[in-house]
């Protein structure tokens, strides 16, 4: 397959070939990070402009390390400290973007669909690092490259994703990373916390909803816990932190109903104790800290895939 | 037809001979071969050692798509393969293994890769064939064949193990006149 895209904004419309081939080059990249000179020429001459106009450390960090470990320049535009706190609209610095001439702009924004508006108005391909409700692609791709190497072939494996569905980027990132390389899903949390349509029995193709925790991990191949928010209780969508671990959190009495040694993951940042155990969270069956490290490699997969798109050549 | 099962096999059972005669330390031997076929072709000389010389020499192969110079000019990506080196080159002769020796721009990135895994105390190379045009200052320590060719000729090697046949082909393009 020839990889055609200019930009990776969300994966909804991706074909199970296009994952496949992003997944692919995933695994060279790991490789490339075992090495023990830790960087590729790819991107040389190249500039990558993280621009994370809300807060973010772990996301930043890996794309940063992917483009360093491909040999690009980086430069970093926060929200705080730059222009766009002093009141610049998105689109003056969408200007200044090009105008600084950068390849790729990775983008983080609190509202859906920002990285459309910036993609239609520069040269630059640009990577979606997570915009509000909408999605966050890498997370989606990581944690399919990681369920991929605990649990080979996705055909026929059925994953639990569980907690606030409703806010949560990284789970309709996941459903439409996962469900076409054949997987199905069991959405689990409090009915507050999932799309209304969702719990009414309109999930999207592949998944379904299951109120009750213990019953979805019966016999699951493994269990994705999303990061809970704390004012989602201020908002009153919670009675409170403690009933939620109670009902919804990912213990180790409740791993146990999965299948044997089945892999337990979370997008990070943890709440232990909240949406999941510290003793899960840490234990033999957690695979946290191999998403991190898989997250840069697939950060690097997708900017080699990029920089070789016709867009970034004088067209 | 440049050459046939019985002279591929032929090519690789001598420069199997010729590398060992090189470099008598066989402990401090590595085979590596560049995909895609440098790998077959290179799997091929580490048995034709153990099978002279009854010794075990560590195996890799190199993906070196990352490492091209025309990476900017192709206008797409082309497809990344894993690279599998599991064992330490540092102080080993390293032996990079390609199937057609050409303009040398590949050999040049297999280098750059090759030392990204450490220090060996020296690279050497072998092909099945050299075709000439070269662009860049590098040589052959092993041929299997050497084939004075057009530029715009096409060398394709076929082997079982990817291609279900031993064979090496020249194709003649007639240069069409812009």
């Amino acid at each position: 397959m020839r990889w055609s895209r200019r930009h990776v904004l969300d994966t909804d419309d991706w074909s199970a070939e296009e994952i496949e081939a992003v997944l692919d080059t995933t695994g060279a990249m790991v490789e490339v990070l075992s090495r023990p000179v830790r960087r590729a020429p790819p991107l040389r001459g190249r500039t990558v402009v993280l621009f994370f106009a809300e807060a973010s450390t772990r996301t930043r960090v890996s794309f940063e390390l992917a483009a360093r470990t491909l040999s690009a320049d980086v430069v970093n535009i926060s929200a705080s400290g730059s222009s766009v706190e002093k009141g610049e609209s998105l689109y003056d610095t969408v200007r200044t973007l090009q105008a600084l001439g950068g390849d790729v702009v990775v983008m983080r924004h609190s509202s859906s669909g920002a990285p459309y508006f910036v993609s239609e108005r520069t040269d630059a391909a640009v990577i979606n690092a997570g915009d509000g409700w909408h999605a966050h692609p890498t997370q989606g791709l990581l944690d399919a490259y990681t369920l991929r190497g605990a649990l080979g072939d996705l055909a026929t494996k059925r994953i639990v994703i569980v907690g606030d569905v409703v806010h949560s980027r990284v789970a309709r990132s996941d459903i439409n990373t996962l469900v076409p390389l054949g997987a199905t899903i069991t959405l689990s949390g409090p009915p507050t916390l999932m799309p209304s349509a969702w719990r009414c029995g309109q999930s999207p193709a592949g998944t379904t909803y299951e109120p009750d925790l213990d019953r979805a991990l019966d016999g699951a191949d493994a269990v994705i816990a999303l990061r809970l928010q704390k004012e989602r209780q201020e908002g009153g969508l919670l009675p409170s932190l403690r009933e939620y671990a109670r009902v919804w959190g990912v213990t180790e009495a409740r791993v146990a109903r999965m299948r044997p040694g089945a892999p337990v993951m979370h997008p990070g940042p943890m709440n232990e104790g909240v949406e999941i155990d510290a003793a899960v969270a840490h234990g033999a069956r957690s695979l946290v800290e191999r998403q991190v490290t898989n997250g840069v490699a697939v950060r690097m997969a997708l900017l080699y895939l990029l920089v070789g798109t016709p867009s970034l050549e004088a067209s | 037809m440049l050459l046939g099962a019985d002279d591929v096999r032929r090519a690789i059972s001598r420069i199997a001979h010729e590398i060992v005669e090189r470099d008598r330390d066989l402990s401090k031997l590595a085979i590596v071969g560049i995909r895609s076929r440098g790998d077959v072709l290179a799997q091929r000389l580490r048995d034709a050692i153990r099978s002279n010389d009854n010794a075990s020499v560590p195996l890799g192969s190199l993906d070196i798509t990352l490492y091209r110079d025309d990476l900017t000019q192709i206008g797409y990506a082309p497809i990344v393969r894993e690279s599998a080196l599991d064992f330490s080159v540092d102080d080993k002769v390293v032996v990079l293994v390609d199937d057609v020796l050409f303009t040398g721009r590949t050999i040049r990135a297999a280098m750059d890769a090759l030392v990204d895994y450490g220090r060996p105390r020296a690279i050497r190379l072998a092909v099945l064939v050299d075709r000439g045009h070269r662009e860049l200052p590098i040589r052959a320590d092993f041929v299997g064949k050497n084939v004075p060719t057009k530029a715009s000729d096409d060398v394709r090697v076929h082997l079982t193990e990817v291609d279900g046949r031993d064979e090496v082909e020249l194709i003649v393009r007639e240069r069409v006149n812009a």
